[in-house]
């Protein structure tokens, strides 16, 4: 498992993203602790922002290469950069090399940095093994594969599989869990209406499931999701994959609250 | 046709409200996706035959000239005629000539995307002709007066009721009586209709999926039978194809055929693919008097060599707005064009312009489900994005939208300030948290997300202020 036949325990650099930053530090610990427990030396690079994600996306390509040349600066040392997310992962493992002309010497740096850089769930499976987290949950989940995370980096069966050696976990699919939540980043707020209807669905089929809690592995998706149900009075509890795995999910779920309202 | 693309906000706000259209949208979803998913899962070939179909249509557009060329010698051989049309106006004018040339009254026509692009009926209208188009769904939309929501099913934003109710105001010589509630009571209806109008056609125009470079054949692919009446019948057959139909061999049909079918409708083949080649021969027992194909560029050639050309690929089967959740939820005419869903975002912008319809590419969260579905594997999101790059550098965006990001991108590019900003958004999302854990309204551009949601309050202080505070632990 170490690179090049090292005795040492490989190194992660944890890419935090800025959701998991700003909303649920709870998820940074969970993957910190995850990687630890597979055998791993985690790091956490201080000089870390964003992926660079809103810009690149918003077609504004000078600053997507400007912060994506920021992160394989602070990154690239490092064995494996890995993230909580799918869609900030996705975005570093597929899309920066998009943000470079052949001829430029970044662009070589992008393709090393994404070679080495994983979604979490998938890194513990794919990469290092892992076929069980020793966590225990009891209750009933139900699991929404994120858009960025199935379709750019194939997460689908890894968290299934983690999921099903958590003790005391009963694992219920919603109908079209595959299809998107309305989240989209900026979408959601430059149409709402739009993005508040397919959410709308989305819940539907949440609460449909009877599951009591809803996992995902990407904070843009859970916030959207648990908002909406908050919204709609339903009792579920909202939290991402990566605390289950790591058996920290006895605090507030997302949007929830200390008081439990 | 009106186009109201610039509108696509308010036109979605309306199609999300419209419960009779949202009842109809359902079918999209029930009727197209599992279809597919079962017709994919049954070939074991299905995913090499989408590489072949991708192969197959880039090297067509690398030699787009040569093929189309060879094409031209072909039916000019089976006694057809080709008109290259640059512009709608140019291809508009073509159809006319033929048909007042030959004193044509009546006009029927098979289901054809680009005569909705260039508006060819209304243009017929005002040249005293009288269209009449006889693939159901079409037929239907134009009783009412409408345009097509779907490149396949041109009516799927209608329920069935709607249709009897149109059909009992125009078919007055029926029986008001009559029992129309089974969908194929309709269809025999409009089938009755239809028959007599078949027969007294002058011209009939169908476009056309394929063309063959080899032979000089036009192929179209269709369930009802229509389209081989259309242009059987009359005394010319107008094919209205654009550039970018060609493909070289009867066996690279074979390809894209396989594909078609079962991306759009799930079928295998569909139930009429019909090929022509020339008018009627010597000993003919049927077939048109006369055989022309009318070649539309109107704006394609000059997506070659662009971000863009990928979406020449395009074979019009819908299994991106099949699959798309934009377009499940407003459905196709609040596009405010010809194209809806995710190959509308890309192509519309190019054709009426990115200023227009700027909002295509735009409303759109880039889940990725259209690529995942598309036969002939377009990137369509990475165009998607292309459109949002040139609005970028063309400065198209809202002021707001420019001036935020380039702030956020100011911060975000230094590590010290970018952990200052988090730890104050935290602190003052806290507040507004008051403890419940979420924020039921939000100011400024914020407003857009509590609209329809809540904002969940974040759990503590930022996790790189908790990690410093633990020394990493």
């Amino acid at each position: 498992m170490s690179p090049a036949g090292s005795a040492r325990p490989p190194r992660v650099a944890l890419f935090v993203t800025c959701l998991v930053d700003l909303f649920r530090p709870t998820v940074g610990f969970a993957a910190v602790k995850l990687i630890e427990e597979a055998g791993c030396e985690v790091v956490v690079p201080t000089a870390q922002t964003c992926c660079g994600q809103p810009a690149f996306n918003s077609g504004d390509r000078k600053d997507a290469a400007m912060l994506a040349k920021k992160v394989i600066e602070t990154f690239e040392g490092y064995d494996y950069l890995v993230a909580p997310s799918g869609s900030c992962a996705g975005h570093i493992a597929t899309h920066y090399v998009e943000l470079f002309d052949d001829a430029d010497p970044w662009k070589a740096r992008a393709e090393r940095l994404a070679a080495k850089s994983h979604e979490l769930v998938s890194f513990l499976v794919d990469v290092l093994g892992v076929t069980t987290t020793g966590a225990r949950f009891a209750g009933t989940v139900t699991y929404h594969d994120s858009c960025s995370g199935l379709r750019e980096l194939g997460v689908r069966d890894q968290p299934r599989k983690l999921l099903s050696a958590v003790d005391g976990l009963t694992l219920t699919e919603m109908k079209d869990p595959d299809v998107c939540c309305g989240f989209g980043g900026a979408f959601a707020v430059k149409y709402p209406d739009l993005s508040g209807a397919i959410v709308d669905k989305k819940t539907t089929n949440v609460v449909d499931s009877a599951a009591a809690t809803l996992l995902a592995g990407d904070m843009g998706c859970l916030m959207n999701m648990a908002g909406r149900l908050s919204r709609k009075g339903a009792k579920i509890e909202v939290r991402h994959v990566a605390e289950v795995l790591a058996g920290m999910a006895d605090g507030p779920a997302i949007g929830a609250g200390k008081k439990g309202a | 046709m009106q186009v109201t693309s610039p509108a696509f906000k308010e036109n979605a706000a309306k199609a999300l409200a419209d419960v009779t259209l949202q009842k109809a949208l359902k079918n999209v979803e029930t009727g197209f996706i599992a279809k597919r998913a079962a017709a994919a899962a049954a070939l074991p070939e299905f995913e090499a035959l989408r590489d072949a179909a991708r192969d197959l249509k880039n090297h067509v557009l690398a030699h787009l000239d040569l093929y189309l060329e060879a094409y031209e010698k072909k039916v000019v051989a089976a006694g057809g005629h080709v008109h290259w049309a640059e512009s709608a106006e140019d291809a508009r004018r073509i159809v006319t000539d033929i048909c007042k040339r030959l004193g044509a009254r009546t006009v029927t026509k098979g289901k054809s995307m680009i005569t909705e692009e260039i508006a060819l009926n209304d243009h017929l209208e005002r040249e005293g002709l009288i269209p009449v188009e006889t693939d159901l769904g079409e037929y239907i939309i134009q009783l009412r007066g409408e345009h097509p929501s779907h490149i396949v099913a041109p009516a799927v934003h209608l329920t069935k009721e709607q249709v009897a109710g149109d059909f009992r105001r125009v078919h007055t010589h029926l029986d008001a009586a009559r029992d129309l509630t089974e969908p194929v009571t309709l269809l025999s209806e409009a089938r009755a209709v239809l028959r007599e109008k078949f027969l007294v056609a002058d011209v009939g125009i169908t476009g056309a999926n394929f063309l063959i470079a080899e032979t000089g054949t036009s192929i179209i692919v269709t369930n009802e039978g229509n389209g081989d009446l259309t242009q059987t019948l009359p005394k010319a057959h107008i094919v209205m194809a654009s550039l970018e139909k060609i493909v070289p061999t009867l066996e690279d049909v074979d390809t894209l055929l396989r594909v078609l079918a079962r991306s759009a409708t799930g079928q295998e083949m569909s139930v009429y693919t019909t090929f022509s080649t020339g008018p009627r021969r010597e000993g003919d027992p049927d077939g048109p008097g006369e055989y022309h194909v009318v070649l539309l560029d109107n704006g394609r050639s000059a997506m070659l060599g662009t971000e863009f050309e990928e979406m020449l690929r395009c074979i019009r089967c819908g299994a991106c707005m099949n699959h798309c959740p934009v377009f499940q939820a407003v459905g196709g005419h609040a596009y405010g064009w010809v194209y809806p869903g995710p190959m509308g975002a890309v192509l519309t912008p190019t054709l009426i312009g990115v200023d227009k319809a700027g909002h295509l590419p735009n409303a759109s969260t880039f889940c990725g489900r259209c690529e995942s579905v598309c036969p002939m594997r377009i990137p369509l999101p990475k165009m998607m994005r292309a459109w949002r790059n040139r609005e970028w550098e063309r400065a198209l965006n809202p002021a707001t939208l420019r001036s935020g990001l380039g702030l956020w991108a100011f911060v975000a590019a230094r590590p010290g300030l970018y952990r200052l900003a988090a730890r104050v958004s935290s602190m003052a999302l806290r507040l507004l948290g008051r403890g419940r854990g979420r924020i039921a309204s939000l100011p400024f551009f914020a407003a857009g997300w509590t609209k329809m949601r809540d904002m969940p309050a974040p759990e503590g202080a930022t996790f790189m202020d908790q990690w410093k505070a633990r020394a990493g632990r």
